[in-house]
């Protein structure tokens, strides 16, 4: 089965991405190896830590996603975007401009902006945001390659607690849709991907496992599972039970 | 050195510091301390206080209650969590660097007091440069440059030329100075410093005036209202403490909280963190101690500000024991200094230039703390962050 997710013109095997919140090399490996990742997120923030380049502990074959974690607004975002090209990090962006330092939900417009900004720059925008429609279709017309709405506030582990405008996302924009922020488990991995998501984005559920090897293949499987279940078409699963006798039988043919 | 004498009043700003005709903040801080009463609280309060998902400061209130003191193992768990969720097994890394100890002030329980004799120096720019570098070299990214408080023997300028220096060496620059006024903070934002500490000490003005007996710092509400002109001027965050031990622990550490809870919410965008000092010992006077803020009273307000504020960062200080500081990181603390010394040119002079603030305990180098995050299975981070 030839099912690639495609972001920006680049294929890719795997559906699972690494996040950058709590970021180290043995989650990068982990993630690589047991989850399947293909790309890791990271902030710019944190580049040039870790006694060295953190570039050159990146394995082979896998993209790169910056992210623009610390920008308050879109002028910050576009200042970051370009260090982390600078640094080497390639043309993916994930856009992530945040002014709320307790529930550090991302801030629409301002991202919106960036979007449109760091198109025009010749980046790939991947916008972290709040799932609202007309904001996702603003980010679309700006030329972002993908959605990435948040499932739950970063650290709320309430998996996902906006479901229903995922759903609505999924639906109506034409680009790959990716889950962000807040899946805390496999389980909940899955329901996103069952429900038509691309792709998920994690971190703090695997970097905080019990064992982070195992934690890491049980996310691939779910998202796998969720795939292979949306492409087999769960159709719609009714919530209510149907009549056994129908309601339009009166009808004279 | 200047060192006036004259009792000014604590409550009066002088001419020329700025005042903040549009915020109330600071008064309400005061009023909700005021009107705290920690003997009020039940067992019922605080069970519910840890298990609330978000806590109101009425929630706060009872996690630093007395009655919350058989509560404290609880407490700790709920801490744990909300470390975990927000800040994973992440823990931040700085150090402190004293560039002056000149002061105008005297704060009877300081070392730097005006009055207490010991060695007084200041770097100057190579002085700097030579221990910014020689910080630097131990791989650290952090730096929070320090004074005492004189304007005089460390201005602004002084001060934002270390912080261009630091911006050479670090990625990180913050700044314990003497609290000033908006255009001088944007000044030193320019100069690439984005955190500013400022310790109110006590938010009992009455207590602050027998403590504070001269020099600018005696103002109180102009100190007060420090962290709110810093992000005025421009600053990313800001960080609060009280000097615990000086006045009830329990009111202040309410303070500073809603302190803290009010600065978030007017302004949002501003990246909030607490410390926790207590009192030390200090050269010439080795009876300083905390009183009746034992380790495990730290620890309940440590936890508390946690669960309260999940989402700010909580500094350890060398004040406390290697021991305490290994125990905390992870649980409530989020941030951790290593390599310290309070005296002037210690990073690069056989001999201390000048003397330090007051005891640490921890003298533990930058190699040894990280081998303690490491050994508890946290992960050191040395730089979170990017001046823009």
């Amino acid at each position: 089965m030839n099912d690639k997710l495609v972001i920006g013109g680049h294929e890719f095997s795997s559906r699972f991405i690494l996040g950058s919140g709590k970021f180290d090399l043995d989650l990068i490996h982990a993630a690589v190896e047991h989850a399947g990742a293909e790309i890791v997120t990271l902030a710019l923030r944190r580049v040039n830590s870790f006694s060295g380049n953190i570039l050159e502990h990146i394995p082979a074959g896998v993209t790169l996603l910056p992210n623009t974690s610390g920008a308050r607004n879109a002028g910050e975002a576009v200042k970051i975007a370009k260090l982390a090209r600078e640094a080497g990090c390639g043309e993916f962006i994930k856009i992530e401009v945040i002014h709320d330092s307790k529930y550090l939900l991302p801030d629409n417009y301002e991202t919106a902006r960036a979007c449109e900004m760091l198109a025009k720059e010749g980046f790939i925008p991947m916008p972290y945001m709040y799932p609202d429609l007309y904001a996702a279709r603003d980010m679309v017309n700006a030329g972002a390659a993908a959605i990435m709405p948040l499932a739950a506030p970063i650290g709320s582990n309430q998996g996902l607690a906006t479901k229903q405008f995922i759903r609505i996302l999924i639906e109506e924009i034409d680009l790959p849709i990716i889950v962000d922020a807040g899946i805390g488990k496999p389980s909940q991995a899955c329901e996103a991907m069952e429900m038509g998501a691309a792709a998920i984005m994690a971190n703090t559920a695997i970097a905080t496992a019990g064992n982070i090897v195992e934690m890491a293949k049980a996310f691939r499987h779910a998202i796998i599972a969720g795939r292979t279940a949306y492409l087999a078409g769960t159709g719609r699963v009714l919530d209510r039970a149907s009549a056994s006798s129908p309601l339009t039988g009166f009808l004279q043919e | 050195m200047r060192c006036s004498m004259e009792r000014i009043d604590h409550m009066q700003y002088l001419p020329d510091m700025e005042i903040l005709e549009d915020s109330d903040i600071g008064e309400r801080v005061v009023k909700a301390m005021q009107e705290y009463d920690c003997t009020r609280y039940t067992a019922a309060d605080v069970k519910r206080a840890i298990a609330a998902e978000y806590l109101t400061p009425e929630d706060f209130g009872a996690l630093l209650s007395p009655a919350a003191e058989p509560f404290l193992e609880q407490m700790a768990r709920r801490a744990t969590i909300e470390t975990q969720k927000h800040f994973g097994n992440s823990v931040l890394l700085f150090t402190p660097l004293y560039i002056s100890n000149y002061c105008e002030n005297q704060c009877i329980y300081c070392g730097f007091n005006c009055q207490n004799k010991i060695k007084r120096a200041k770097l100057d720019e190579d002085g700097i440069r030579r221990e910014m570098e020689a910080i630097a070299k131990t791989g650290m990214e952090e730096v929070l440059i320090l004074t005492g408080e004189s304007r005089k023997a460390s201005n602004v300028e002084y001060i934002g030329r270390a912080c261009n220096i630091a911006h050479e060496y670090f990625k990180n620059v913050g700044i314990e100075v003497y609290p000033m006024n908006t255009d001088e903070y944007a000044y030193l934002h320019e100069c690439g410093a984005d955190y500013v500490t400022v310790f109110q000490e006590t938010y009992d003005s009455d207590r602050y005036e027998q403590l504070h007996l001269a020099g600018h710092k005696r103002v109180f509400p102009y100190r007060l209202n420090a962290q709110e002109r810093a992000l005025r001027g421009g600053m990313r965050g800001v960080a609060f403490a009280a000097l615990l031990g000086l006045s009830d622990f329990r009111k202040d550490a309410f303070a500073v909280g809603t302190h803290a809870y009010l600065i978030q919410r007017r302004y949002p965008h501003a990246e909030i963190s607490f410390s926790c000092p207590r009192l030390r010992p200090i050269i010439n006077n080795d009876k300083i101690n905390p009183k009746d803020v034992h380790e495990r009273q730290l620890l309940q307000v440590m936890c508390a500000y946690r669960i309260f504020m999940p989402f700010a960062g909580l500094t350890i200080s060398t004040r406390e024991r290697a021991g305490f500081r290994d125990n905390v990181i992870g649980m409530c603390a989020t941030k951790i200094s290593a390599g310290v010394s309070t005296g002037i040119g210690s990073h690069t002079e056989e001999e201390d230039a000048g003397d330090s603030q007051f005891e640490i305990s921890d003298g533990r180098t930058l190699d040894e703390v990280i081998a303690a995050i490491k050994n508890r299975g946290l992960q050191p981070v040395l730089n979170d962050y990017v001046y823009i």
